[in-house]
């Protein structure tokens, strides 16, 4: 499971940074460096791309993971370079943009966009599977989730926008329900799709949401 | 007053429907024109709601303009654009305004329509829909709230019986009309063969099913409905029957296909009636109708 991430426009780096010259640049090993948007090499690049933009760029680090605990003791370890810069360009996801951004009293901005979280299906190819609803249909839809795999989210059945098992989105993407009778036909258990599902409740958990462990 | 849709769904009579699409913009003229054409020469007439995900005057609005002129509209309400507050405060307004049948949709995607950045609400699907106006009618709200005043419409919804493949289709079909659906409204159909195999199944439904008729107006189109609309298939032959006349004459060939077809489905009771769709030809539905041998229907 990765939280999947994409490069925002150079355009709109730039337009974040506006009014500040000394940049300090932070990727992550983890999930941003698996997609290729915030690992050791990107960051290098967006070093030059924003030397080539005129910014001053401090400095620069790859956190280990941005999102864990770990990373209020890697920011001290690099507090002294951060000290000049006007701000953070982070190059992870924004689950390490926040984590960052709750240590550093500097403008914390994110040279990427979090798209989702997903897995890895075949090599550099990431797909989404789970919206994290609160409220797992699974053992109803043959282990596929219509929430995240039916470009509408449908619980019932599919709509009259399939064609020969594609979505009517995209040629290119299955159609969830076309995938969830087929598995339900084999396992013999079409029963589950017959039966009436009744409408999803969107406040399982209102946002934001928090669990806490006793 | 004349009789209700779902008093003409129950009296057994060949059923004929229409739609209409309401413009973009606050120019109704063009959509008034296709109400006064459509009123006494079909049994009721659908609004569509944004169809494809086009932004458009809305359906209920188009259904109020039906009303005022005295004829009988049919609602079309997807999911698309409206969470559940905003779906059973527009059955409300619908129901006082004396709009009375509804046709319930999950509706087009967003990134198939203008708007490609909008938000797709589909918090409710299309059965979910019909089990909410049957809680509206016993009484209560999505929220277990009692109603004050009653409620009740005359249901539809729709089925591909083209769509390839069939059967989950069909499931979904089912859960409709166990929901509560009284009428269904067929995806176009041209393989009448086709459509006599999928009517030997709903047969055993107590469900009226009006097929759906695309008006063809070009081989161009066929075509091109066949490479990008979804669950419809035109066949060769009627591709053939089309390309076979000059350009000017397409459309009069077109209605003479949609009479003939209707007219079978007619004489061979295949189904309860049709839902002629003219898609932006309206004006020429009662020469459809007069192609099948049904014209000045409402009066007879």
């Amino acid at each position: 499971m990765k939280s999947i991430t994409r490069q925002k426009p150079t355009e709109e780096i730039e337009q974040q940074l506006k009014g500040m010259e000394r940049v300090y640049i932070i990727g992550c090993g983890t999930c941003a460096t698996m997609t290729k948007t915030g690992g050791r090499e990107e960051v290098l690049n967006m070093k030059e791309r924003l030397q080539g933009l005129g910014k001053m760029v401090t400095g620069w680090s790859v956190i280990p993971t941005a999102c864990d605990e770990m990373t209020e003791a890697s920011l001290k370890e690099i507090s002294g370079t951060i000290k000049s810069a006007d701000c953070i360009l982070v190059m992870s996801c924004a689950v390490g943009t926040q984590k960052i951004g709750s240590y550093i009293a500097k403008p914390v901005i994110p040279a990427v966009d979090t798209l989702f979280i997903g897995v890895e299906d075949g090599v550099g190819c990431f797909h989404e599977v789970c919206a994290q609803c609160g409220k797992c249909v699974l053992g109803y839809t043959a282990a596929i989730c219509p929430i995240t795999a039916c470009h509408k989210g449908l619980l019932n059945g599919p709509c009259g926008g399939t064609n020969n098992g594609k979505c009517e989105i995209d040629k290119e993407r299955d159609c969830a329900w076309t995938l969830i009778y087929q598995r339900l036909k084999e396992q013999g258990r079409l029963n589950l799709m017959k039966k009436y599902q009744p409408i999803r409740n969107s406040q399982v958990m209102p946002r934001p949401r928090i669990v806490k462990i006793s | 007053m004349a009789q209700s849709f779902r008093e003409t769904l129950k009296s057994g009579k060949f059923v004929v429907t229409s739609e209409i699409g309401p413009p973009k913009g606050t120019n109704i003229e063009k959509m008034c024109h296709h109400i006064e054409i459509l009123k006494d020469k079909v049994d009721a007439i659908n609004v569509t709601d944004h169809q494809s995900s086009v932004m458009r005057f809305p359906s209920i609005g188009g259904c109020l303009e039906i009303k005022e002129r005295g004829g009988e509209p049919i609602l079309q309400m997807t999911c698309r654009d409206r969470n559940q507050l905003a779906l059973q405060a527009d059955l409300l307004l619908a129901y006082v305004r004396g709009i009375r049948n509804v046709l319930c949709l999950t509706g087009d995607a967003v990134p198939v329509g203008d708007h490609k950045q909008a938000k797709g609400v589909f918090e409710l699907d299309s059965v979910q829909l019909i089990r909410t106006i049957k809680q509206m009618e016993a009484g209560t709200d999505l929220g277990g709230n009692k109603l004050d005043g009653e409620i009740k419409f005359c249901i539809g919804a729709i089925v591909t019986p083209e769509a390839k493949p069939i059967e989950p289709q069909l499931i979904k079909f089912e859960k409709k009309v166990e929901a509560g659906a009284e009428f269904i409204q067929t995806q176009a159909i041209y393989d009448l063969d086709n459509f006599k195999k999928f009517m030997g199944y709903a047969r055993q439904f107590q469900v009226k099913i009006l097929a759906g008729i695309v008006l063809l107006v070009s081989a161009r189109m066929a075509k091109f409905m066949n490479d990008n609309v979804p669950g419809i298939f035109v066949p060769q032959n009627l591709i053939d029957e089309l390309a076979s006349v000059p350009k000017e004459g397409a459309l009069k060939k077109g209605i003479e296909i949609a009479g003939r077809m209707i007219a079978q489905i007619k004489t061979d009771s295949i189904c309860d009636g049709v839902h002629i769709m003219a898609i932006g030809k309206e004006e020429v539905v009662p020469d459809i109708l007069a192609a099948a041998g049904l014209s000045n229907r409402i009066e007879s």
